[in-house]
């Protein structure tokens, strides 16, 4: 049986994209067979994060309305050959999208795949709907600011109602907090949300912290997910992350004040 | 450690601030969330309906919806004026 995931926020540029690559990325390279799907309509960037935007020839819409199958439209990994990318489309309006339609690409995906990855948009409307329409769990994004936790905290309320899961009574979808770009400086210092506070406010089960760090870009700006990138805190990061969501039982890490970066601080280094 | 703990005494705490704020906000917006949008519609349709009959107030109609873990409630309260005998 295939898992579908939704990585999600409400809130835009909190880290979805960056997330989904990550974690696709260390599904497929854990061996599992995974698909990466790029929702967000009009404004895709999935294909740019995992560096295959040049390969992009048929895309998730052109699957839908049957003009490509999606063997065509699928983009192989390079890095990875359990990993399989569908990018959104570019020019086509978000109402391309139907329930029928992302219900019809999941199933038939379902049927090759361990895992499907859905990249959700930013906002509440129909892209973010149907990514998290079919899901089986929910990885929550979250970043430690007023505006995000409580976006957060409404895309809750929509999983709870508004899935295919709710509407047919079924055991609900499984929700996680991802806290990203987290600063435990800034936490100590009582300028920022401590990941307790968020996890009270939000009452949900954290799967990892991702620090806040110059590898994210990096990666971006490379067209490699940051996960591969495992001599960085964000990568190493996003390994446990994929460890405990398989079941793995990995301590919290990059929650604490890194002691010799404190030093370094405050002796003026780095 | 110490030098970093002496500043933190001196700064106004806006994490525990944001937190309060949040804690507030998110509580406020859980309860309403699920209430169905046609209330406030429904609440002055009844009050012109009860209005037919009654001399009541604007305020005096209230209508809330409460929601358990198997049940929900409608809850529809009247306060009916001292003299609501009389006719309109």
């Amino acid at each position: 049986m295939a898992r579908i995931i939704v990585v999600t926020s409400g809130k835009g540029g909190v880290g979805k994209t960056t997330t989904s690559a990550a974690i696709a990325m260390g599904l497929a390279k854990k061996g599992h067979r995974t698909a990466v799907i790029d929702f967000d309509v009009g404004l895709r960037n999935l294909d740019l994060i995992m560096g295959c935007e040049r390969r992009v020839v048929y895309d998730f819409i052109n699957v839908i309305n049957e003009e490509a199958t999606l063997n065509q439209a699928l983009i192989r990994d390079k890095r990875c050959n359990q990993l399989y990318i569908l990018p959104a489309s570019q020019t086509r309006d978000k109402d391309a999208l139907t329930q029928e339609g992302v219900g019809k690409v999941l199933e038939n995906l379902a049927k090759d795949f361990k895992y499907i990855v859905c990249d959700s948009p930013a906002g509440i409307e129909k892209g973010a709907h149907l990514a998290m329409y079919y899901a089986d769990d929910a990885f929550v994004v979250t970043n430690p600011e007023v505006s995000s936790v409580r976006d957060s905290d409404r895309m809750l309320g929509l999983l709870s109602s508004k899935s295919k899961r709710a509407e047919n009574n079924e055991e609900p979808i499984k929700e996680y907090l991802l806290l990203t770009r987290y600063s435990p400086d800034r936490v100590k210092l009582g300028e920022m949300l401590s990941v307790d506070d968020v996890q009270e406010i939000l009452s949900l089960h954290l799967l990892g912290v991702i620090p806040e760090s110059k590898s994210v870009l990096n990666a971006s700006n490379s067209g490699v997910p940051v996960i591969l990138d495992d001599k960085s805190d964000a990568g190493q990061a996003y390994e446990d992350i994929v460890a405990r969501y398989l079941g793995e039982d990995k301590p919290h890490r990059f929650i604490e004040v890194d002691k010799k970066g404190l030093f370094g601080k405050l002796f003026g280094g780095k | 450690m110490s030098l970093l703990d002496y500043f933190k005494t001196n700064k106004p705490n806006s994490a525990s601030v944001a937190k309060e704020r949040l804690q507030i906000l998110v509580a406020h917006e859980r309860s309403s969330q699920n209430r169905p949008s046609y209330l406030p519609q429904l609440q002055k349709e009844l009050l012109e309906v009860i209005r037919k009959y009654v001399n009541v107030e604007q305020d005096a109609i209230s209508v809330n919806f409460e929601q358990d873990d198997d049940q929900e409630i409608l809850e529809l309260n009247i306060i009916l004026p001292d003299d609501h005998n009389k006719a309109p």
